[in-house]
Parts: structure tokens; sequence; C-alpha cells
């Protein structure tokens, strides 16, 4: 052969991208959840370059002031820029959410996987578990765990996942427990394939487009838990994300004086990017799900 | 000497309603470069037995007593890692709804290579190289090695698969209705390669099927199931024409027959028995027209009634 294997895997996975991306392309809502999120990301990678001041850097203009030409989203209640506030927050906020769902699909994705393809006791202690952290109110348990850990962005971060694995967990086993049964699996039983070979080869491949969706829409839940505790004072006080400019605004009478691009912006932010991930979520289901996609 | 005894072999499937008694003390032998039929209806214990020879019997079910005898060999006493030296090298299988047999995911190539290099020490290429000369060899152009398998027809696929069963040299195929979900066309294409290839490779071939037309056209002998036990056992000649077995007689009357065409197909009556409370004496004597009361109550045994055919029923020879 005069093409080397990774090279040919290589184009292979060049060619499946570039159908996906033909497929992609026909979903509007998909382009434009693309298009903001891309628009986001850009901004929390750009931070140092286009952020206008320091977040931190106290009296840069009067405090309280509204937008003007200097602070085109105003001021807090120190004088610092809102505008450099939100493009550092971006960044943080984001990289809470998907390291948070992340980490919750690959917690989700090996309890699922264990639990349906070995069944039986595993499976019920797997389960168990499983059903214990689904049936908790999340809101109470990440707010109990949040405050147990202390604060710090890792730390949100752990907590977002510990509480939101389980459904990604229950939809890989669901998946696994049908995918093992097939006659390929058998065949590669035959052929003497171990346990970790099946899973991992063979079963895996086979959910990955299910998990793919779940995993887009486990960031906006994810942000948005984020932002929750940050609010409620349970966020790391040394980075600013989204939910601790609501918390700033909230605590340093941002409310009560009205001023109102302190609360809108952080919240028209966080609305942006759930709306965005949802659209991308819902047109990657669309191309999963050939029955949802319109002909 | 045969290359495969199976002699009593008993797999029970140990299930929360009962003990299922899938396959209940079936003894029978393949002969080198033979094709032997196991015939009989859904649910009688044929695919059991199959999964038994190569060692994947799930939890619950478990081999209970017997012997399988390989090249001289009881694999029942082989370990794990020495039953998976056999399975694939000298035993390999054909499954039943091949057509779901390779893994969406994964390119055709790619799948026969890793079935190669579980059992020989070579290279990715060559054993890739083999996998293009395999299908070479059923027919396909091996540039389709890299094809996925929803680019491939069904026939085509169930190529493949044989492609796969022969990657490494086996001596003996164990075909699980090999062809039930193609056309008539295309089944009778993928038995000529069969044959063909059998011909060729000096291969044994275990076909199970509950289509008589194609174990007639594939098979020296012929075993019939029914419930677990084996009713009838015979050369596939003396069986379609002269069957003694009522079962067997029902099986063969139940298709239609190309040298008597004004005979209209005939059905079995009634449904085969729970294998968790099987009919006492003779399985088959609650759907069996000539039932007696010896029927009833004794469990009649295979007896040689001449040239090799064996009959398990009391009516003939005793």
């Amino acid at each position: 052969m005069e093409i080397s294997p990774f090279k040919e895997k290589l184009y292979l996975l060049g060619r499946s991208i570039k159908e996906f991306w033909k497929l992609y392309r026909s979903s509007k809502i998909g382009l434009i959840g693309l298009g903001i999120l891309l628009f986001f990301v850009a901004v929390a990678m750009t931070a140092p370059i286009i952020s206008p001041y320091d977040p931190w850097q106290r009296k840069t203009g009067e405090p309280f002031s509204g937008p003007s030409k200097e602070h085109p989203l105003g001021t807090d209640d120190m004088g610092r820029d809102i505008l450099s506030q939100i493009i550092w927050g971006t960044r943080i906020s984001l990289l809470v959410g998907f390291i948070a769902s992340l980490s919750a699909t690959i917690i989700g994705v090996t309890v699922g996987m264990i639990s349906g393809y070995f069944g039986g006791t595993i499976d019920n202690i797997l389960m168990g578990l499983t059903d214990i952290i689904l049936i908790l109110p999340t809101i109470p348990l990440m707010i109990v765990i949040a405050a147990y850990l202390g604060q710090s962005i890792w730390n949100l971060a752990l907590v977002i996942a510990i509480v939101s694995w389980p459904s990604t967990a229950r939809i890989v086993r669901s998946q696994t427990l049908s995918l093992k049964e097939e006659a390929f699996v058998e065949a590669a039983r035959s052929i003497g394939a171990g346990h970790i070979r099946i899973i991992v080869s063979h079963i895996l491949p086979n959910v990955l487009p299910i998990i793919l969706a779940n995993t887009v829409l486990m960031i906006v839940g994810a942000i948005i838990s984020e932002a929750g505790l940050s609010f409620l004072g349970l966020g790391d006080p040394t980075h600013q994300s989204w939910g601790m400019i609501l918390y700033y605004a909230q605590v340093a009478g941002g409310f009560i004086r009205g001023a109102w691009w302190w609360i809108v912006t952080p919240g028209v932010c966080i609305t942006l990017v759930g709306v965005s991930l949802t659209f991308i979520g819902y047109a990657l289901d669309e191309i999963i799900n050939p029955r949802l996609r319109q002909r | 000497m045969s290359l495969l005894v199976v002699n009593n072999l008993k797999t029970y499937f140990y299930t929360l309603r009962g003990v299922v008694r899938a396959v209940d003390g079936i003894s029978f032998y393949i002969d080198e470069g033979r094709a032997f039929g196991l015939a009989g209806e859904s649910g009688c214990g044929k695919s059991t037995t199959a999964l038994s020879i190569m060692g994947l019997i799930k939890d619950p079910g478990k081999i209970v007593d017997g012997e399988i005898v390989f090249e001289g060999e009881d694999l029942l006493k082989k370990t794990k890692e020495e039953l998976n030296q056999i399975r694939w090298k000298r035993i390999s299988m054909i499954f039943q709804g091949a057509m779901n047999a390779f893994n969406p995911v994964h390119r055709v190539g790619d799948q026969i290579v890793e079935a190669i290099l579980y059992h020989e020490n070579i290279t990715r290429e060559e054993a890739w190289e083999k996998a293009e000369k395999l299908l070479g060899m059923v027919g396909i152009d091996p540039s389709r090695a890299k094809n996925y398998p929803h680019e491939f027809s069904g026939g085509m696929k169930q190529r493949a698969i044989i492609a796969m069963a022969l990657s490494c040299n086996p001596k003996l195929v164990i075909a699980d209705e090999p062809t039930t979900a193609l056309d008539v066309i295309v089944q009778k294409q993928v038995l000529d390669l069969m044959k063909e290839l059998q011909n060729k490779l000096k291969l044994s071939i275990m076909l199970i099927s509950h289509d008589l037309s194609v174990i007639a056209q594939m098979c020296d002998s012929i075993a019939i199931m029914y419930a677990g036990k084996i009713v009838e056992y015979a050369d596939a000649i003396s069986l379609f024409k002269e069957p003694q077995h009522p079962y067997s007689k029902g099986l063969i009357n139940s298709f239609p027959n190309i040298l008597n065409p004004g005979k209209k197909p005939e059905s079995i009556p009634g449904q085969p028995p729970s294998l968790i409370n099987p009919p006492s004496g003779c399985r088959f004597h609650p759907r069996c027209p000539f039932a007696t009361d010896k029927c009833r109550e004794v469990e009649p045994h295979l007896v040689n009634i001449g040239s090799k055919h064996y009959v398990a029923c009391h009516l003939i020879g005793g």
C-alpha cells in the first residue's frame, strides 16, 4: 500500500467531517447557534487584547455611571469597567460550563457503559447510585456540596458535574443494553475480543453521536448552574464570571440604584450562550436522529 | 476419524421461571470435509448447540453434561485462553442474522483484520492484504475492504461474513442460519459459494437451518432436532427419501415438493413445547397423530434402523 494507515485514517476523518458539515449547514438555527457561540469563544480567547480596562481596576470612571463613550456598559460601585468584566467573565463562564459538562459526560458514559455491559450486581449498585443522585433536588444539593468544598471555579465545575452525570449514565446504559445484544458484539466475542476491547472499540463509537448532542445541551445547564451558584455567593471571588458580576451587583446595591447596565448585560450574555448551545444541540439532534430531519 | 464428536451434550438455562433444557443430551459427529445439517423449528435448541460448541454460552446458560471432542480434544475441559486459540483459528462461525455481524462504525476490512490479528502474529499491513485476498475469494472486489458495512448489499455482507469466518483457515465452520435474511437468488449464490469453498479448502461445515431445502442442497448427513433432542439422524438421501420419525415426515411435508407439484404442503399442528416443562415420554407426542400410551410414558432413544439411519420413535423398530 502506498498510503500509510495513519494518513488514510486522517483522510477518512476529513471525509466524515465534510459530510457532517454538509448536513449541519442545512440547519438554519444550527448555524445561528454556532455563530453566537463562536463569537463568545472568540471574545473569551482574545480577552486580554479587546478588554479596554483591567476588570479589577477601580476608579476608571465615576461609580454607577451609565453607558458612555469611555464605558460602553457603564461602571460599578467602585468605578470598575463593566464591559471588561463581562469580557473576562466570558472566559470563566464558558470554561466552567465546558469542563463541568465534559467531566459529567465522562463519568456518565463510564458508569452507563459498565452498568449496561456487565449487568447484574454491578448494574444494580451503579444504577442505585444514579437514581439516588437523580431524585435528590439539584439546587440544594449543589449548594451543600459547594459550601462544603469551598470557593473555587474548579470546585464549581466539580459540583455541577457531580449532579449532572446521572442523566447521561441512564441514556448510555439503555443504549449499551441494546447494543451488547447486537450480532457484531457476539461476533467480536467469538473472535476473542475482551470486555474492554468490546466496550471501547465496538460499543462506544455507536453511543458517541447520542452523547454528543447530550453533552452540548448539558453545557447550557452547567453555565446556568454556575451563574446561579455564583449569584448565591458560592462562586469564586478571585475570578469574575457572569454569575459573580450579578452577585456583586446584588450585594453592592446595583439593583437598588437602578444600574440596569450592570444587571442586564450578564443576563443577556447567559441567555445568548444558552440559546446558542440549545440551537446547536437541536441541530445535532436532527442530524443524529434522522426521524427528526425535515424532508 | 471424525473431526468433531458431540456426545450427550446438555445445555441448560437456569432462569427465574425454571430450568430451560434447551439442549438435552444430543450426540452427533462431523467427518472431515463433510457437511452436517441440523434442522428443526425455531426454539428447538439448534443455535444453543452451535454456541455450546463455540464455547459462547452466556449466563444463565450452562453446559451441564456431555463431551465436545474436536480433533481428539475435549473442548469442555479447556481453559478460556486455550478456547480462544481454538475458536476462530480452527472452528469459526457464521452468525445468525449475519447482516448485523459487522459493526456499522468500522470498515469491513478493519473488522476482518481485527479477527486475523487476534490469532496470527503478523503486521497490520499483512493482515490487511490477507483481508483483501479473502474478500476476493468470496467474489467481492478487494478494494471494497475500505467500505463501511452500510455500503454493502445484503448478499455482499453475507459473503464478507464468510470471508471473515475463513480468515484464520479454520477446519470447521459453523453456519447458523446463514441465508435466512436473503432472497432466494442471493441465497443460492451464497450456498454455491459455500459449497465451492468447502471443496476447495476441504472444510467441514455444520449448517443450522429451519429451511430443509437449504440443508438438502448442502449437507451429507442431517439431524432433525425437536425440543432439545435429536429425533432422527441419517444421511441426506435416506432422510429425504424415507423419513421415519413422524416429526421429520411432518417437516418434509411442510415444504412444497418440486417432483410432486399437485401435493399441498401440510403444516404440523400445535406448537413446540415449553422446554421448562417438556412433555413426558416422547416430547413430540402431544402433536403426533400416531401417539400411543407408550409414547406418553416412556422416552424413546435413538436406535439404528440400518445403514447409519437412527430414529427415536416407539413406532419404528421397537
